[in-house]
């Protein structure tokens, strides 16, 4: 038996009855910030269907670089922007996995688009993300969150390295910063608007 | 049902979510997205509610206000797959009201774009 935790009246969606809900998704490898950008940004507590992962996932995901890390999002955490009376935005954060196949099913279906966090870092890692947002054919932007102690990289490199498109933004963000997250969506969404021309 | 529920575990409280929607097709999963707006119907006095306790859990959740299927499975812990089975229940017996996102077809309707770029300008600057 579940019981129905109390929830204040900020939990539900402000003029609900008008609402009418979409969804981006912020996505990126192992570790890379996700939860902490979609908390930056988000009018609610994040929550998520996440779990600690157990022993045989650790053997699987790669730890290399990551210190202080003992546990992770494995299914999805999302937050939640009143963005007027009659949209809300919701973001939908998960990690690049494969195995999580389903879920990003469910969770491409309909999106508006994606941001990709990128740790300049670990490149490498960002590949098999950036292909399954490809796969969705999700529009994308890539948001560059910097690390404290990680040089600068710079941006015609990372092009190259991602083998982006010419026209695909690439911006820098803190994660950590409620202003920083929200400039990088911005360029996301006006990225889409001119896609959608 | 197929014949893949045959070696499916049953939904027990610690399957993890995506082990139980796995290879799955829940029957309406186009009505039930992830954020499908959901919110409790007033009660009919003519439809005696013959809930189980999890249905009215969640129905009790949802007498409040809007929340989106996502947060119901959120603030449940419940995983996704059974919450979809539950409130698509409780939708079907006339004890929710559902609204359904922007139809995938109409995405690229610029003025929905043009209102969370608006949006976010004015709140973030």
């Amino acid at each position: 038996m579940v019981s129905a935790p109390s929830l204040g009246e900020q939990a539900y969606v402000r003029g609900g009855a008008t609402q009418t809900a979409v969804k981006i998704l912020v996505v990126g490898h192992f570790a890379v910030g996700k939860t902490t950008f979609i908390g930056s940004i988000s009018e609610i507590e994040p929550l998520s269907t996440e779990e600690t992962m157990t022993r045989a996932a650790e053997a699987v995901d790669d730890l290399k670089g990551v210190q202080g890390k003992t546990t992770t999002t494995v299914a999805m955490d999302f937050g939640r922007l009143t963005i007027s009376d009659r949209v809300v935005l919701y973001l939908f954060g998960t990690p690049g996995q494969q195995r999580f196949v389903q879920m990003w099913e469910d969770m491409a279906r309909g999106a508006l688009g994606a941001l990709i966090l990128v740790d300049p870092e670990r490149l490498a890692d960002s590949f098999p993300v950036i292909d399954l947002i490809e796969q969705y054919g999700l529009d994308y932007a890539i948001a560059v969150n910097h690390f404290t102690g990680a040089p600068p990289r710079d941006e015609a490199a990372l092009r190259e390295a991602l083998d982006l498109l010419a026209d695909t933004p690439v911006v820098t963000c803190d994660a950590r910063d409620e202003k920083s997250s929200a400039a990088a969506l911005t360029t996301l969404v006006r990225y889409l608007l001119d896609r959608a021309h | 049902m197929t014949d893949r529920d045959a070696w499916e575990p049953e939904a027990a409280p610690l399957v993890r979510p995506y082990v139980i929607t796995k290879g799955r097709e829940l029957p309406d999963e186009e009505q039930l997205s992830l954020i499908t707006l959901v919110t409790a119907a007033p009660a009919d006095p003519r439809r005696p509610a013959r809930l189980s306790p999890e249905e009215q859990t969640l129905l009790d959740l949802c007498s409040a206000g809007y929340l989106s299927v996502a947060e119901v499975a959120g603030h449940t812990q419940l995983p996704l797959g059974v919450v979809r089975i539950l409130l698509s229940s409780l939708a079907e017996g006339g004890h929710l009201v559902t609204r359904p996102p922007v139809a995938p077809a109409a995405l690229a309707d610029r003025e929905i774009l043009q209102e969370v770029l608006n949006g976010l300008r004015a709140k973030f600057g």
